[in-house]
């Protein structure tokens, strides 16, 4: 009888999670539904370690716990109203991440109490994440379209590099623990490179899309490689150079690696060349080689990965005592890891920011890991399933760049703290101690969610096959596999402009920011 | 550009599987080798992070973990640190553990296997794991007697009961105070370990069971009658040789008695009469008399050159055999390569008390798991016969007359017999000589046997002999056990 019963409420509800799409305002039951686990994670563990380490809850645990409660509604409330289509999994994924950092970096606030040196990061880091999701969420509220920000291609290129070059600067920089990567603004202290990469993110998209066939087929051929003309290339290899110069300047290897990461990625994207992606590839080669002969701080790095536990690197300072540690601490974890608070994550320098990783392994287990891995990878994923599903070469572009930046970070940080490559000093996105780079992060959030929301709006525009509402059938598919751009000027001017949607239908391309897509087409 | 994205796409999940790869190579595969790299300071914290079970003496914990809010979760104390220093030995991050805190380490971590039990019932119960508690033999009492007896002076005293085995005190002075050695600051630890090393005293050794061993000097007369009573053709009124003076066999040299008096005029004493007064050419003669063979033999008989642990491990006492007979005759009166620990010489007293069946000492007495459910109890067990009983009673009733009438009337105990025997041992040249003491008491029904042993002489220093010097401590300590 149950079942009789059931079935027919089933079938009810698939076709609504299948046609979602088709929804006109999706009810986004599954982001709420999402956020109501993460919450629950985030906010449990925050209880826990307290009760494990000191014996009760955190002083102002219902204030707090509410407050995070109330962040997370009002982003949802924000994103139905403002970004309806936008991916649901994106925010509870991203909340999770921020709560588990949350926890374990006020956990080890906790055990910093009875040490020399006690720190307070809990409440900062809390404070920053309510400003980097206000600030995602300006994003979404503000930014009607993503392909607004073509409009700024070298604006951005400009911040970018302004960015980076800002630490260096009398007065403005300032030196933390040995790197010159921060900027003191007011009572805060920020490391611009977090930002920059946004920047160069929008950049490189922009820049891209207008001279990707350029790139891709203008070149000559050497030993069966296709290369592109300098004078195409000559942009993006003068800032990527200038950034790497001034990164070298900064002695900040992990940023350096990062934005070189973004920049072989999306230049493949954009041109679909294995050929760049392997001289990408040689030139990371030739430069870490270089770099660990011309360096003696990078050459101590890869002495610390190829021999961590010879006696004499793990005594040398600076050595692998670190890294060592935070070894053990992930032993120490093993499949199931002490529980939260039960553990001796502390006993690592910086187990809060860098080596949050073997922090969080050590109480976690192995079976904490492989889960937080498996969120990042399904937020990763979510992005670039936004980077295809977006129409407009442009938002390709930047979605996938954006949602990578975030893998290739995470594999820049874990892979240092495990060995698979030598330690450079990177934050673990939405983890780590950190305003910058929570900030940076959140607003790569905001970023894809408004690309999302426009990848996943239901066009009224004919896809491809289909037969538009005017009953006219498209005579090109645009986004197409090896689909040339549309043959328009690529004139600095043009290029700002959404050209490559070329409809056949009467509408001219909308302008850019008209949110109206729709509204013109029905018309 | 979806081919490149998709692509890009089985990168990101390339790059992720090998962070989950190394992660798992980390958190598993190397796990074991890394949780046992000697530079893991959570390996230490994982040993010494145990709430141990307490060391207790009469019912009270001398040893104990408390709670703390460090790495360690637990911080050992010593309540009455230097008093107990030679039994509880220390616990410490540092240096690794001595005595009862090692040899008893797997009751007290709760690691042993006889408490199996205990593990489930805390794993089930989720119960915080503490380990057994290991109860001791000593009496306080006398422990106290012999620490304030001996004051500041170098030396050591045990105090067996005869009947059992159970040591009842064990002190070496000077003493230490192992809460200086069991902190968790590490540099203090160090620091206190370099002055306690660098300490005249040598605070740190062991003197009653596994310090330098000592030459017994007279006590060793016990064994030389032993030896002389077993063959059959000795009683205590057997007139033997006491010259003023005994010459080396092959040498000029005379063996001289202490402050070369004159034993007897006659030249020859009886041998209850010559142990009375500790005559030096009398026993070394009768040591020849007997011979090598059957003064090794009853050596071994009280345990020289055997091992032992107590649990600790107990240096041997040495009586080396020897062909030449100078020797023989140094070693007969406790001098020459004769070594031995106040243990040992202990156990000597303690054998004759207990009608010559040596019991083996021991100092646990009771391990319970934290819910006192005895998991262990020691019961007394015969090591060996060391003597007839009829040789022991000839014994007792000589020693009997040494502290009635000879060197050891200090010992004596008003209302109590008491049987002994002093020695006052030539060590060092230019140092003045050990004083020893060696005892039971009561004669007729032995409730403690004790030695013990006074370097270069104490506060007395050249003045100081057994009797002087070392009597009246054993007096004390034996008194201690008796009006317990």
């Amino acid at each position: 009888m149950a079942a009789v019963a059931h079935a027919p409420v089933r079938g009810a509800e698939l076709p609504g999670a299948d046609d979602e799409a088709t929804l006109p305002r999706p009810g986004r039951r599954a982001e709420l539904g999402l956020l109501v686990v993460a919450l629950a994670i985030g906010i449990g563990a925050y209880a826990l370690v307290s009760i494990k380490v000191v014996d009760r809850l955190p002083g102002d645990f219902y204030a707090q716990a509410l407050g995070f409660v109330a962040v997370a509604l009002v982003a949802h409330l924000i994103l139905r109203w403002k970004a309806p289509y936008a991916d649901q999994v994106i925010l509870p994924a991203t909340l999770a991440l921020n709560g588990i950092g949350l926890a374990m970096i006020y956990r080890l606030d906790l055990a910093s109490q009875s040490s020399a040196k006690p720190h307070d990061l809990a409440g900062r880091q809390l404070e920053w994440t309510a400003i980097a999701v206000i600030a995602a969420l300006a994003v979404v509220w503000f930014l009607k379209d993503h392909r607004l920000l073509r409009r700024y291609t070298y604006i951005a290129m400009l911040v970018g590099l302004g960015l980076v070059i800002l630490p260096l600067i009398p007065h403005v920089g300032r030196t933390i623990n040995g790197a010159h990567i921060w900027v003191a603004l007011g009572p805060l202290s920020l490391q611009p490179a977090e930002l920059a990469k946004i920047a160069f993110a929008i950049f490189f998209a922009g820049y891209l899309v207008t001279h990707r066939d350029t790139l891709a087929l203008a070149g000559p051929r050497v030993m069966g490689l296709q290369l592109p003309r300098l004078q195409d290339l000559g942009p993006i290899l003068v800032v990527w150079a200038a950034s790497i110069l001034v990164l070298v300047a900064e002695t900040d290897l992990g940023t350096s690696l990062l934005f070189f990461g973004l920049f072989v990625a999306m230049l493949y994207i954009a041109t679909q060349r294995f050929s760049w992606v392997l001289i990408g590839l040689v030139l990371m080669g030739a430069g870490a080689v270089f770099a660990a002969s011309a360096f003696a701080h990078v050459q101590v790095r890869f002495d610390i990965w190829l021999h961590a536990f010879d006696t004499d690197v793990y005594n040398a300072a600076p050595g692998s005592g670190q890294l060592v540690r935070g070894l053990f601490g992930l032993a120490n974890g093993g499949l199931f890891g002490t529980g939260w608070g039960a553990g001796y994550p502390y006993l690592v320098p910086y187990a809060f920011s860098d080596f949050i990783y073997t922090s969080l392994g050590e109480e976690l287990g192995l079976t904490g890991m492989l889960a937080i891995l498996m969120v990042y990878l399904i937020l990763v994923q979510r992005g670039l399933r936004t980077a295809l599903g977006v129409r407009d070469g442009f938002g390709k572009l930047l979605a996938a760049g954006l949602a990578f930046t975030m893998a290739w970070q995470l594999f820049v940080v874990v892979g240092g703290v495990t060995r698979v490559i030598p330690l450079t000093g990177l934050t673990m996105p939405f983890v780590a101690q950190g305003g910058s780079s929570l900030l940076a992060n959140w607003l790569v959030i905001g970023l894809l969610l408004r690309i999302s929301d426009s990848a996943r709006r239901p066009s009224l525009a004919p896809e491809r096959g289909q037969v538009a509402p005017g009953g006219i059938l498209p005579d090109d598919d645009p986004t197409g596999p090896g689909a040339l751009e549309p043959v328009v000027p690529t004139t600095p001017e043009a290029g700002t402009q959404v050209t490559e949607v070329v409809r056949p239908s009467p509408p001219p391309p909308p302008p850019p920011g008209d949110d109206a897509n729709g509204e013109v087409a029905r018309g | 550009m979806n081919v490149p994205i998709r692509r890009l796409a089985t990168v990101v999940l390339a790059m992720v599987l090998v962070l989950m790869g190394a992660t798992t190579y980390h958190q598993f595969f190397q796990a074991d080798k890394l949780n046992n790299d000697g530079r893991n300071v959570r390996t230490l914290y994982r040993a010494y992070g145990v709430f141990r079970g307490p060391i207790v003496v009469d019912g009270k914990s001398v040893a104990l973990s408390t709670p703390v809010d460090d790495p360690f979760k637990f911080q050992r104390k010593y309540t009455d640190g230097s008093l107990y220093a030679a039994v509880t030995g220390y616990y410490s991050l540092v240096f690794a553990p001595t005595m009862i805190e090692a040899s008893e380490n797997s009751a007290l971590n709760g690691t042993a296997d006889e408490l199996w039990m205990q593990r489930l019932r805390q794993l089930v119960t989720g119960e915080q794991q503490q380990g057994a508690s290991v109860e001791l033999t000593l009496d306080a009492k006398a422990q106290e007697a012999a620490a304030k007896a001996l004051g500041d002076q170098k030396g050591a005293v045990v105090a067996i009961e005869p009947k059992t085995g159970k040591i009842l005190a064990l002190y070496s002075s000077p003493s230490y105070d192992p809460n200086q050695l069991a902190g968790h600051d590490t540099a203090k630890v160090n620091k206190n370990w370099q002055k306690l090393l660098n300490d005249d005293g040598s605070p740190l050794t062991n003197r009653a069971i596994a310090g330098d061993t000592y030459p017994p000097g007279s006590t060793f007369k016990l064994v030389t009658s032993a030896a002389a009573l077993e063959s059959g053709d000795y009683t205590p009124d057997t007139v033997i040789a006491a010259p003023h003076r005994l010459k080396y066999p092959g040498s000029s040299k005379e063996l001289k008695n202490f402050a070369d008096e004159v034993c007897s005029s006659s030249g020859k004493m009886t041998l209850d009469a010559a142990l009375e007064m500790s005559c030096n050419t009398a026993f070394a003669g009768l040591g020849v008399k007997v011979g090598n063979d059957a003064m090794v033999e009853q050596a071994k008989k009280f345990g020289f050159d055997t091992p032992l642990s107590i649990p600790m491990t107990v240096t041997q006492s040495h009586f080396p055999p020897t062909t030449d007979d100078a020797e023989l005759m140094r070693q007969s009166i406790g001098q020459g390569d004769d070594r031995v620990t106040p243990l040992q010489i202990a156990m000597v007293s303690a054998a004759i008390a207990n009608g010559g069946k040596q019991m083996a000492p021991y100092l646990v007495d009771t391990v319970r798991d934290s819910s006192l459910r005895v998991v262990s109890k020691t019961s007394p067990s015969t090591l060996r016969t060391s003597v007839s009983e009829h040789t022991a009673d000839e014994l007792k009733s000589m020693m009997e007359d040494v502290v009635r009438s000879g060197t050891g009337v200090a010992a004596q105990i008003p209302g109590v017999t008491v049987a002994g025997k002093t020695g006052t041992a030539e060590n060092t040249p230019g140092q003045p000589p050990h004083a020893w003491f060696t005892g039971f008491a009561p004669a007729d029904d032995p409730k403690v046997a004790v030695a013990v042993i006074v370097e270069h002489g104490g506060q007395q220093g050249a003045e100081g002999t057994g009797g002087a010097t070392a009597a009246p401590i054993a007096k004390a300590v034996m008194e201690a056990v008796l009006n317990g």
